[in-house]
C-alpha cells in the first residue's frame, strides 16, 4: 500500500465516521417527527364531531308539560318519546326494523340533548326548530372517511341499510361536522363520541397546582440551605447523595411510596388529585432542587461579599441578594419539574388515579384523572374513536408541555444575568 | 373545617407581625429604648413563634386524625353490635363515612347508624379540640415571643436562627422521602417474605401471581402455602426486564453515542444550537405516550413486517417495547456523552492533531478514551431509567412471564407486574399485592446501586479534568 493509498483509506474512514454521526442525528431527529406525525395525524380529527340536523317539535303534550311550566318542570320531563317520534321523522317510514336502525346513528344521549336545549331555550315550547344532534360513533368514523364501505357487511360495524340512510341524510345536507364541545366538556364515558377530557383536564391542574404549592417552596429553601447555609460536614453531605439518587429513582417507586403511606398507612382518599399532588410533589422536589442550586451557584460570590460589605447579615445578603438574581434559573427548573411530573403516569396508576371518571370534580378531594391516566385509559379501548381521542389527548398534553417548556425557555434566557 | 383553622392561623399570624411591630416601636417612643435591630424584626419574630408551632401542630393533627378517628369509631361500632358476616371493617367504615356525607345507598342496617352517631360526635369533638389546642399553642408561642420583644431582645439573630431551621428542615425532606421509600417498601416486603421464602423468589422460575389471589396471608394453610410458593419466583421478570433494557440500550448507545460526538466534534456552533433541544424534546415527551406509540403503531408494525416474511410474531413483542424505549433513552446518552466529551481538555485533541491524525482518529484513539469514565456513567444511568421505566413496558410489553431470549416473543418486565398487581386492588393482606412491594424493593436497589455507581463515576471524572 503506497503512502497515497493510505491516506486516501484514512480519508475515507474520516468521512464514513462523519457520516455516522450525521445518520444518527438525522435518524433521532426523524423519530421525532414520525412520532409528532403520527399523533397529530392521528388525533386531528377528534376536534370535530358529527351530528345530523333534527326537526324537533316540542310538543307539550308529548312531554306531559303543565301550561306554564316552570323551569323545573322542564327538567324533569322524560324526553325520550319526543326524541324517538323527532329523528323517525328523518325517513317517514314506520318499520320498526328501520327505527331501531335510525336511533342507532344517534349518541345514546340525544334525549338529553332535546332537553338541554329547551333548558336553554324555554320559549320554544310548542314550536318546532331544526336541532343538531351529534350522531353515534360509528357515523362519525364514517363521515370522517374512516370506515371503509367496500368491504363485506358482515365485517362492517355499519349495515347496508343504514348506509342508504346515511347517504340519503347526506344528500339532504343534514350532516355536518361542527367543533367537538364534548371532548373539552364532558368526564369519561364508554361512548367514544360523548368522552371527554373535562375530569381529567382539571385532575391534573388540580394535581400540578398542589404539586406546586409543596415542592416549590420547600425546594427552594432546602437549596438556599445546601447552597449558601450548610457546614461542609457528613450530614450536608448526606443530604447531597440523597437528593442526586432521589432525582434518578423510578417514577414508579413514587407510586409505591403514595399506595403505601398515603392511601395504606395515612388514610387519604383514593383517586384524588390530593394524594397524586402529594406523590409528585415527592417526585419532583429533588428535579427542582438540582437547578435550583445550580442558579444559586452560578451567582457570583462578589454579589454576597458586597452585601456583606456595607453590614448587611448572612440571611439579608442571601434572601436580598442572591436569591433574587437566581430566581430565573430557579423558576425555569421549577417550571421543567412540573411538566415532568404534569407528563407522569406511572404514579398515579398505583394511587387509583385511572379510574373511570364521569363527573367533573369540584375540588382536589373528588376522585379525578388526569391527562396521562386519561391516555392509558383510552388506549385500551380498541374502537376508532377511542384511538383518535387518545391522540387528540396527546396533543393537548404535548401542547401544554410545549408551552411549559418554552415559558422556562423564556425566563432564562430574558432575565438571566450573565456575569462574565 | 381544616381550611377555617388554617386562615385562623394565617390572621392570628398577621395579626401578630404588626402587634410585634408596634410593640418595639413603642419601647422607643415609652420606655426611650434603643432598638437593637429594625422594627419589623420584632414582627417577625413574633408571628414566627406564634405559626410554626401552631402550623406543625395543624399538620401532624390532620395527618393522624383520620386514622385515631377510624380506630374508635370502627372499635365502637364492633363493640356494639355483632360483626357482619362478610363484611371487613374497611367497608362498614366507608359505609359508615357514606351514610355521614349523606349519599347512601343500600342496605342501612344498625352498625352504619350507630357508627355514623359516633362518627359525627368524634369528628365535632375533634374538631373542637384540634381549635383549642391549636389556638393554645399560638397564643403560648405568642406570650413568650412578645415577653421577649418587650425585653428588647435582638430579634434578627433570633429570627434567623429559626430561620436557619426552617431551611434545614427543608432539606431534611429529601432524607425523609428516602426513609418514606424504603420504609413503605420494606414494611409489606417483610410481611411477603414472611410467607414466601425470599430464596424462592430470588430465584424462582416461575411467576403466576394469580393463583394467590384474594388469600388472607395471615391464614393460610400447609397445603396452600405448597401450592403459591412456587408462583412468586421472580427470574422471569428480570430475565424480560433486563432483555428489554437490552434491546433498548442497543438502539440508544450507537444513535445517542454518536449523535453526541458530531454534536460535540463536527457540528457547527449554530446548528448544535437548534439540534441539541431538538433531540432533547424526545426526554421531555411523556412516557405514556411512547406507550400509545409502541402498542398502536410500532408492535402492529413488527407484527406484519414479521407476517410477511413468514414470522410469527407476537403484537407485544419485546422488539417493540425496547425500540421505542431506546427511542427515549437516545437524549439521555447523547446529552450526557456530549456534555463529557466537551469536558475532556482542547490540549489533548491538539497534542493528536500535531503529530498528524486525523479528527476522526483523535476522537476514537483520543478523546473517547478519556472520555470512557464519564460516558460508561451516563450509559449506566440510562440503563437504569430503562429498568424503571413503567408506561412503555405495560402498554406495549406482554403480561405472561415467559422465560425467553426470542425478541419476537412477549415478555413481560418488573415494572409492569407491580401495575399489574396493584391496579384495583386495596386490601394489602394477600401475598399477590405484597408481592409488588417486594418486587419495588429490588428494583429500588438495583436502580440505587446503578444510580450511585454512575454518578460517583461521572463526578470522579469531572475532578480530573477540571
Amino acid at each position: 500500500m503506497t503512502k497515497d493509498q493510505r491516506i486516501k483509506k484514512r480519508h475515507r474512514a474520516e468521512a464514513r465516521f462523519k457520516l455516522y454521526g450525521l445518520l444518527s442525528i438525522i435518524l433521532a431527529l426523524t423519530f421525532v417527527g414520525f412520532l409528532v406525525f403520527t399523533i397529530f395525524s392521528k388525533g386531528s380529527d377528534a376536534f370535530s364531531k358529527t351530528t345530523i340536523k333534527v326537526n324537533v317539535s316540542f310538543n307539550a303534550e308529548i312531554l306531559s308539560l303543565p301550561s306554564n311550566p316552570s323551569l323545573e318542570d322542564i327538567q324533569d320531563a322524560d324526553y325520550y318519546d319526543l326524541a324517538l317520534e323527532s329523528i323517525n321523522k328523518l325517513l317517514l317510514t314506520s318499520n320498526p326494523d328501520d327505527e331501531k336502525l335510525l336511533k342507532k346513528l344517534f349518541s345514546p344521549d340525544f334525549d338529553l340533548e332535546i332537553k338541554n336545549y329547551l333548558v336553554k331555550n324555554p320559549d320554544l315550547i310548542n314550536q318546532t326548530q331544526d336541532i343538531n344532534l351529534t350522531s353515534s360513533d360509528d357515523i362519525d368514523q364514517l363521515f370522517k372517511g374512516n370506515f371503509p364501505r367496500d368491504i363485506p357487511e358482515d365485517r362492517r360495524q355499519v349495515n347496508d341499510r343504514q348506509l342508504e340512510i346515511f347517504d340519503e341524510l347526506v344528500a339532504q345536507d343534514k350532516i355536518q361536522k361542527k367543533f367537538n364541545n364534548y371532548f373539552f366538556t364532558n368526564g369519561d364515558s364508554r361512548d367514544p363520541e360523548l368522552a371527554g377530557i373535562g375530569a381529567s383536564l382539571l385532575g391534573s391542574f388540580f394535581s400540578v397546582v398542589i404539586c406546586l404549592i409543596l415542592s416549590f417552596p420547600i425546594a427552594i429553601l432546602a437549596s438556599i440551605y445546601l447552597e449558601e447555609f450548610a457546614p461542609k460536614n457528613k450530614i450536608t453531605d448526606f443530604i447531597e447523595i440523597n437528593i442526586n439518587n432521589l432525582a434518578a429513582v423510578p417514577s414508579i417507586v413514587y407510586g409505591l411510596l403514595g399506595l403505601g403511606i398515603l392511601l395504606g398507612f395515612m388514610n387519604f382518599p383514593r383517586s384524588t388529585p390530593l394524594v397524586a399532588g402529594i406523590t409528585l410533589a415527592l417526585m419532583t422536589l429533588p428535579r427542582i432542587i438540582i437547578p435550583c442550586r445550580a442558579s444559586l451557584k452560578a451567582v457570583p460570590p462578589s454579589i454576597r461579599e458586597g452585601a456583606l460589605a456595607v453590614g448587611a447579615s448572612k440571611f439579608q445578603s442571601v434572601f436580598h441578594h442572591v436569591v433574587p438574581l437566581s430566581l430565573p434559573g430557579t423558576l425555569s427548573g421549577t417550571i421543567i419539574g412540573l411538566a415532568q411530573a404534569l407528563g407522569e403516569t406511572a404514579p398515579l396508576i398505583l394511587i387509583g388515579m385511572v379510574a373511570f371518571v364521569v363527573d367533573i370534580p369540584g375540588s382536589p378531594i373528588d376522585p379525578a384523572s388526569s391527562l396521562p391516566a386519561q391516555v392509558y385509559l383510552w388506549s385500551e379501548s380498541a374502537e376508532r374513536g377511542f384511538v383518535e381521542k387518545t391522540s387528540a389527548t396527546i396533543m393537548i398534553l404535548l401542547t401544554f408541555l410545549i408551552v411549559m417548556n418554552f415559558i422556562a425557555v423564556y425566563l432564562r434566557q430574558k432575565f438571566e444575568k450573565k456575569w462574565n | 373545617m381544616n381550611l377555617g383553622i388554617f386562615t385562623a392561623i394565617l390572621l392570628f399570624c398577621i395579626f401578630s407581625y404588626f402587634f410585634g411591630q408596634t410593640t418595639a416601636k413603642k419601647l422607643v417612643t415609652n420606655q426611650n429604648l434603643k432598638l437593637k435591630t429594625l422594627p419589623t424584626y420584632y414582627g417577625y419574630f413574633v408571628a414566627l413563634w406564634c405559626g410554626i408551632p401552631s402550623l406543625i401542630l395543624f399538620a401532624v393533627w390532620s395527618l393522624f386524625e383520620p386514622t385515631i378517628i377510624k380506630t374508635i369509631v370502627v372499635g365502637k361500632v364492633l363493640s356494639a353490635s355483632q360483626i357482619e358476616a362478610g363484611l371487613t371493617t374497611n367497608l362498614i367504615y366507608q359505609k359508615i363515612l357514606s351514610y355521614s356525607a349523606g349519599n347512601f345507598t343500600g342496605d342501612l342496617t344498625d352498625t352504619i347508624k350507630i357508627g355514623a352517631l359516633a362518627y359525627a360526635k368524634i369528628t365535632s369533638l375533634a374538631y373542637k379540640a384540634k381549635l383549642a389546642s391549636i389556638l393554645s399553642l399560638a397564643s403560648i408561642g405568642f406570650i413568650y415571643a412578645f415577653n421577649k420583644v418587650s425585653k428588647n431582645n435582638n430579634a434578627r439573630n433570633d429570627v434567623e436562627n429559626i430561620l436557619k431551621w426552617l431551611l434545614f428542615s427543608s432539606s431534611v425532606i429529601a432524607i425523609l422521602t428516602t426513609l418514606g421509600i424504603i420504609f413503605s417498601l420494606l414494611f409489606e416486603s417483610i410481611k411477603f417474605f414472611s410467607s414466601i421464602n425470599i430464596f424462592d423468589f430470588l430465584f424462582g422460575t416461575n411467576w403466576s401471581p394469580q393463583k394467590a389471589f384474594v388469600r388472607d396471608a395471615s391464614a393460610i394453610t400447609a397445603e396452600e402455602y405448597l401450592e403459591i410458593k412456587d408462583a412468586f419466583g421472580s427470574v422471569p421478570l428480570f430475565a424480560g426486564t433486563a432483555f428489554i433494557a437490552l434491546i433498548a440500550m442497543c438502539v440508544a448507545v450507537p444513535i445517542g453515542l454518536f449523535s453526541g460526538i458530531y454534536l460535540a466534534e463536527y457540528a457547527s456552533y449554530k446548528s448544535r444550537r437548534t439540534i441539541k433541544p431538538i433531540i432533547e424534546i424526545l426526554a421531555g415527551i411523556p412516557t405514556v405516550v411512547y406507550g400509545f406509540f409502541a402498542a398502536l403503531t410500532v408492535g402492529p408494525f413488527f407484527r406484519e413486517f414479521g407476517e410477511s416474511l413468514g414470522l410469527n410474531v407476537s403484537s407485544e413483542s419485546a422488539l417493540a417495547a425496547g425500540l421505542v424505549m431506546g427511542i427515549m433513552i437516545i437524549p439521555y446518552v447523547s446529552s450526557l456523552s456530549d456534555d463529557v466529551i466537551n469536558a475532556v481538555p482542547q490540549s489533548l485533541r491538539e497534542g493528536s492533531y500535531a503529530v498528524g491524525a486525523t479528527k476522526s482518529e483523535t476522537i476514537k484513539k483520543v478523546v473517547f478514551p478519556a472520555a470512557l469514565p464519564g460516558i460508561i456513567g451516563s450509559i449506566l444511568l440510562a440503563v437504569s431509567r430503562a429498568i424503571g421505566e413503567t408506561m412503555i413496558v405495560v402498554m406495549a410489553a406482554g403480561l405472561a412471564a415467559n422465560l425467553t431470549i426470542n425478541p419476537l416473543e412477549s415478555t413481560t418486565t418488573v415494572t409492569t407486574q407491580i401495575v399489574m398487581l396493584l391496579v384495583g386492588d386495596q386490601e394489602f393482606d394477600s401475598p399477590k399485592t405484597q408481592s409488588a412491594f417486594a418486587l419495588g424493593l429490588t428494583l429500588f436497589l438495583v436502580t440505587l446501586v446503578l444510580n450511585y455507581i454512575a454518578l460517583r463515576v461521572v463526578k470522579k471524572y469531572r475532578e480530573k479534568y477540571d
